[in-house]
């Protein structure tokens, strides 16, 4: 799974739970709770989706590096290498 | 035969409009069938069925407003005949209100002469005196208004959110319409505020076990089956609420009657704006497991803009987490006719005294808002601390 893939599949299931929002312009580096907007709920959603899609079970004790979208991108990215 | 009326979806509702059928005359239904989709000022709710038969006939066509109360369709119920007098004269009821006979119900029943329809005799309108009198003085028929007192009787307050309330006409879109959603919770909140005498007491409790209990039993899982700390909070209210009946039920017209279900009302954030309180029902005999599934389930028909009749009607007592949010603490406004509300702030680490020695916990303010006419500080203060101390236990909860 390519880097751009990986960046495609966040964007889009965070879209889903944030559907009103652009995401092309969240700086990278911002806290997605803050700059999204969402819970607890939304990010367990969010991770849900992607051990669904991806099949990366992430543990709750990794949860603060994907805070933010390039952390997540580094943290999926690292499971495929 | 049985009448299937427009629900009432809490005390702000006036009316809602039929904006799907998801049946028609002929289809077998049972209880609990979602049948029909409603657009309400909370937004599209699927209402369900209470009486289990037939669909007989469809009196309200999709996007028509129709008041609290109007009969939507008609029921037979297993094994009775059908109507074999056709009834030319039931024409599709009209997007006003049925008429109903006006008399206030005297406080002593002589005979009344007045001839009332039969099909409504029983259905004398109920009307405070200054809610009529308020009425009459806006030219409003009170006949099409709802009322959210004891048996639908129709006060002031009744009265003041139909003169508010903007006149929309026809069928809406799904989803939330978020101005109106704004207006519906300045009544409801204005209401409170006006009506309920509110108390406030706060409570920090200690969730060292609580987080540690949830680290190890989320480690273990998938995420899809994962806990959240809010079915914690949600299942610890339900069972105080269970031990402390005072703070779960209803004030109605001059009077408390407790609940005998625990349905909490979770507030949940609208993006864009807007919150809504849907019950789970009784969360108090709900597994964690059980109630968490629950909670996503609602939460995730919540941000698609669909929402069950039920869970409109039905929280006897609400819970408002903000921590998220980072605010420590907050004081909720009771969603009326409840009598109380509890608000969670955020988990921070904070100083704690332990065994003598000032140290660093994870701790969160616990808050109670509560109806004065129902109880007292004391008792708030006895519920905080049952909340408190099934919280040190989660593995029991």
């Amino acid at each position: 799974m390519s880097t751009t893939d990986i960046r495609d599949a966040i964007k889009e299931e965070l879209s889903n739970i944030a559907p009103e929002m652009d995401l092309a312009a969240i700086d990278p580096s911002a806290d997605l709770r803050e700059a999204l907007d969402i819970d607890s709920m939304d990010f367990l959603n969010f991770i849900t989706a992607m051990h669904r899609r991806l099949g990366v079970n992430v543990p709750e004790v990794d949860y603060p590096k994907l805070f933010t979208l390039d952390g997540a991108a580094a943290y999926f990215e690292a499971k495929f290498r | 035969m049985a009448e299937f009326r427009m629900p009432s979806l809490g005390a702000d509702m006036e009316a809602g409009t039929l904006v799907e059928w998801l049946v028609k005359p002929g289809d077998q239904v049972k209880r609990g069938d979602i049948i029909a989709v409603v657009e309400t000022q909370k937004g599209a709710i699927e209402i369900e069925n209470f009486e289990p038969g037939t669909v007989e006939k469809i009196l309200v066509e999709v996007g028509t407003k129709v008041p609290v109360g109007t009969p939507l369709a008609m029921i037979r119920a297993e094994g009775e005949p059908a109507t074999s007098i056709a009834a030319p004269v039931q024409s599709p009821t009209p997007a006003g209100a049925p008429p109903r006979p006006l008399e206030p119900k005297a406080p002593a029943p002589a005979p009344t002469p007045a001839p009332a329809p039969e099909a409504e005799a029983e259905e004398r309108l109920r009307i405070s005196p200054a809610a009529r009198r308020l009425a009459e003085q806006h030219g409003i028929d009170v006949s099409t208004l709802s009322g959210n007192g004891a048996d639908g009787a129709i006060l002031l307050g009744d009265v003041e959110r139909m003169i508010a309330e903007p006149k929309i006409e026809g069928a809406r879109g799904r989803g939330f319409d978020l101005a109106a959603m704004r207006q519906a919770i300045a009544a409801a909140m204005a209401r409170s505020k006006r009506e309920i005498p509110h108390y406030y007491l706060a409570q920090p409790i200690e969730m060292t076990a609580c987080q540690d209990w949830l680290a190890s039993v989320n480690a273990k899982l998938p995420p899809d089956q994962r806990l959240l700390l809010g079915a914690l909070l949600v299942k610890a209210v339900a069972r105080a609420a269970r031990t402390f009946p005072a703070f779960n039920g209803f004030y109605r017209d001059g009077a408390f009657k407790p609940a005998p279900s625990v349905h909490v009302g979770m507030a949940i954030a609208i993006r864009g704006g807007g919150l809504i309180a849907p019950a789970i029902h009784d969360a108090d005999g709900l597994s964690l497991d059980a109630l968490m599934t629950e909670m996503r389930e609602l939460v995730g028909r919540v941000r698609s803009g669909r929402i069950r009749s039920s869970e409109m009607a039905d929280p006897t007592i609400t819970v408002s987490s903000l921590g998220e949010r980072g605010v420590e603490q907050l004081y909720g406004i009771i969603y009326p006719p409840q009598v109380a509300i509890v608000g969670f702030g955020k988990v921070a680490p904070s100083p704690w005294i332990a065994d003598g020695k000032v140290v660093a916990r994870p701790v969160i303010n616990a808050t109670l808002a509560a109806d004065h006419r129902v109880t007292d500080g004391h008792a708030g203060a006895l519920f905080l601390s049952e909340i408190e101390t099934l919280l040190q236990e989660p593995e029991t909860l």
